[in-house]
């Protein structure tokens, strides 16, 4: 097959303490230097916290596989440094059409607005992505990647847990306050520990083809049900970077995964969809099944589960890699406090409750994809090909076709760690929603929010037209100087002066925030809301702190 | 909150009644499916309100199982 991408081949080192035998305590071991496990690296290193990284392999993904990153996963991205190397090699697009046999019943776009830092998709192929993220961490001392080396076993003691790895040098043992299992579906940590996996296996399977070839379809997503090229089952067609464009065909479940695997049975099935007369060279195959599981809690002790190895779903929807990033994003903070001493660790419990919360919301989206797609009973089949043939009618009907709702960060509504809103805003900045960004101009240049929130604590003070007024800026100043990472900026509708002023020139940021004089915001280090306010009020503000990070407040 | 009407609503039920009907004749069962379902997500759509239509459903189911 053809090879767009030659593969790294990363070597092994033993480290020292397998060498001299001297066991190290490690304050974090992450397990899988995959998508998730390499977030979560960076994002400790950016906070000063020494990781190690065990991979079992010594290079990256094997194929494209993930493919489609959204918005929010290259948020996080971009906050530690290599979000716009993925975006300058990646396929930028943001528009879907939905085709039933030859015609179009239903188009989405995915960032209507403008004004955003960041596309609402890439698309790129994991192993540049991994590749990126490889690269980016090796240019951290505080990060430790060590290839070849296996967990075979975990075991918890009362404040730190063992692990036994296997290397080309044999077995030896690593310690670590805390462990991060970030190795994927069939992680094996999850296994040791003998965790249920539960939820729903699909009876489907699909296709999947890459191939390169010079083609003139625009770069969006492209869905079909029941094409003239593959009757009565569902394609989907993809722009990657290199010239590789991703197919995907729906085979039913009874299809022969092995034989379907091979050139002869894929190349008439390819052919067919783009015509006969274009040429294509095959890239990669493989025939994949599907299940949307996820296990119950994602903290066992001092062992947290991120990505695929706490909940899998169907790939319609994107939802895998862009869910378990904000695992690592929504982690890493929490973690890097309780290690500093600075939050209790009950804290890693909204870790859980937050992020089961998204899988949950991950996975009755990708069910219902999936549902749609493939349909489980005769009924919902008569049901689904009727608002196919309504859609191409009836505007109402189009909003029913479901080929995968692409991924969308989590709105955290219930996470204890909010403050309820006391005074009405409008708008969808509630608390525990992403931060939405917008242009700001700081020190006389133009630049984003979301650069603005690096990973501490923000508040955003609303100035208006006027001036910070002076018992704020001390209240803040005093907040800035504590013991949790924090820094304020004044929000101001034109150039004043004042430090720090993030320069509101163009209204977004009083549009998507509701901002009148005197409002104040306070955003987490993962640039989720924690809490606002019309008018500044520091105890407010300290006790809103103080829940953020875990302390239970009294009422 | 809007509530599943169940008191008789129709001028002249007969002729309701028979509008269905009708509108089934000379299909195969497959074909009848098929226009319930279009015939449903119309009405469901019309009725535009989830609590209406799972009460609706509820009713509809009672007996059956």
């Amino acid at each position: 097959m053809h090879a767009t991408f030659s593969y790294p081949k990363y070597s092994f080192t033993p480290s020292d303490e397998q060498r001299t035998g001297n066991v190290r305590r490690h304050p974090v071991v992450i397990v899988g230097a995959g998508p998730v496990g390499l977030t979560a690296a960076l994002d400790f290193a950016r906070k000063g916290v020494p990781v190690v990284v065990l991979d079992a392999e010594d290079t990256v993904s094997v194929g494209s596989r993930a493919v489609c990153y959204a918005k929010r996963a290259l948020e996080v991205w971009d906050r530690l440094g290599v979000g716009q190397r993925m975006i300058d090699k990646g396929v930028v697009w943001k528009i879907g059409k939905v085709f039933n046999g030859d015609r179009m019943v239903y188009q989405f776009d995915l960032l209507p607005e403008p004004d955003h830092k960041i596309p609402a998709f890439i698309n790129l192929q994991q192993y540049y992505l991994e590749d990126f993220l490889v690269a980016q961490a090796r240019k951290s001392d505080l990060i430790d990647l060590r290839w070849l080396s296996r967990v075979i076993s975990a075991r918890q003691e009362a404040d730190h847990v063992v692990l036994q790895v296997e290397t080309p040098d044999g077995v030896h043992a690593v310690e670590a306050d805390w462990v991060i299992a970030c190795d994927g579906a069939k992680s094996s940590v999850r296994k040791m520990m003998g965790l249920e996996f539960q939820g729903e296996v699909f009876k489907d399977r699909f296709l999947i083809a890459d191939v390169v070839m010079k083609a003139d379809f625009p770069a969006e997503r492209w869905f079909w049900f029941d094409p003239p090229f593959h009757r009565k089952q569902s394609a989907l067609l993809h722009m990657q970077p290199d010239n590789v464009w991703r197919l995907d065909f729906q085979l039913g479940w009874d299809a022969d995964p092995e034989e379907e695997k091979k050139p002869e049975r894929v190349i008439p099935r390819v052919q067919a969809m783009l015509g006969a007369d274009t040429p294509f060279e095959l890239e990669w195959v493989s025939v994949y099944t599907f299940q949307c599981r996820r296990l119950d809690r994602f903290r066992h002790g001092r062992i947290l589960f991120a990505g695929d190895s706490a909940h899998q779903v169907s790939p319609f929807g994107a939802r895998g890699a862009n869910s378990g990033v904000p695992d690592a994003d929504n982690l890493v903070w929490k973690l890097a406090l309780v290690l500093d001493g600075k939050a209790p660790e009950s804290l890693l419990d909204s870790y859980c409750d937050e992020r089961v919360a998204a899988a949950k919301e991950n996975i009755l989206n990708s069910t219902r994809s999936t549902d749609f797609i493939t349909p489980k009973s005769e009924m919902s089949r008569v049901f689904r090909d009727a608002v196919l043939e309504l859609a191409v009618d009836q505007p109402f009907a189009r909003a029913l076709v479901n080929s995968g709702r692409l991924s969308t960060p989590t709105t955290y509504t219930d996470s204890p760690l909010n403050t309820p809103d006391g005074d009405r805003f409008a708008g969808r900045m509630v608390p525990g929603a992403p931060a939405t960004d917008a242009p700001v101009e700081r020190d006389g240049l133009s630049g984003w929010l979301m650069e603005v929130l690096d990973g501490r604590f923000t508040v955003l003070y609303a100035a208006g037209d006027g001036p910070v007024p002076a018992e704020v800026a001390e209240a803040l100043d005093g907040l800035a100087a504590g013991p949790l990472p924090l820094a304020w900026h004044a929000v101001t509708d034109r150039r004043r002066g004042i430090a720090g002023e993030l320069v509101d020139s163009a209204g977004r940021l009083r549009e998507r925030y509701d901002l009148t004089p005197g409002s104040v915001y306070l955003i987490r280090p993962d640039q989720h809301i924690a809490a606002r306010w019309r008018r500044f009020d520091a105890a407010a503000l300290s006790a809103a702190l103080d829940r953020a990070v875990g302390h239970t407040v009294s009422r | 909150m809007a509530k599943l009407m169940t008191e008789q609503r129709f001028a002249s039920p007969d002729d309701v009644y028979q509008l269905l009907i009708d509108s089934h004749r000379d299909l195969t069962p497959e074909q009848s499916t098929r226009l319930n379902a279009k015939l449903i997500l119309l009405l469901a759509n019309h009725i535009g309100d989830a609590e209406v239509l799972a009460e609706a459903l509820r009713v509809a189911r009672q007996g059956i199982e």
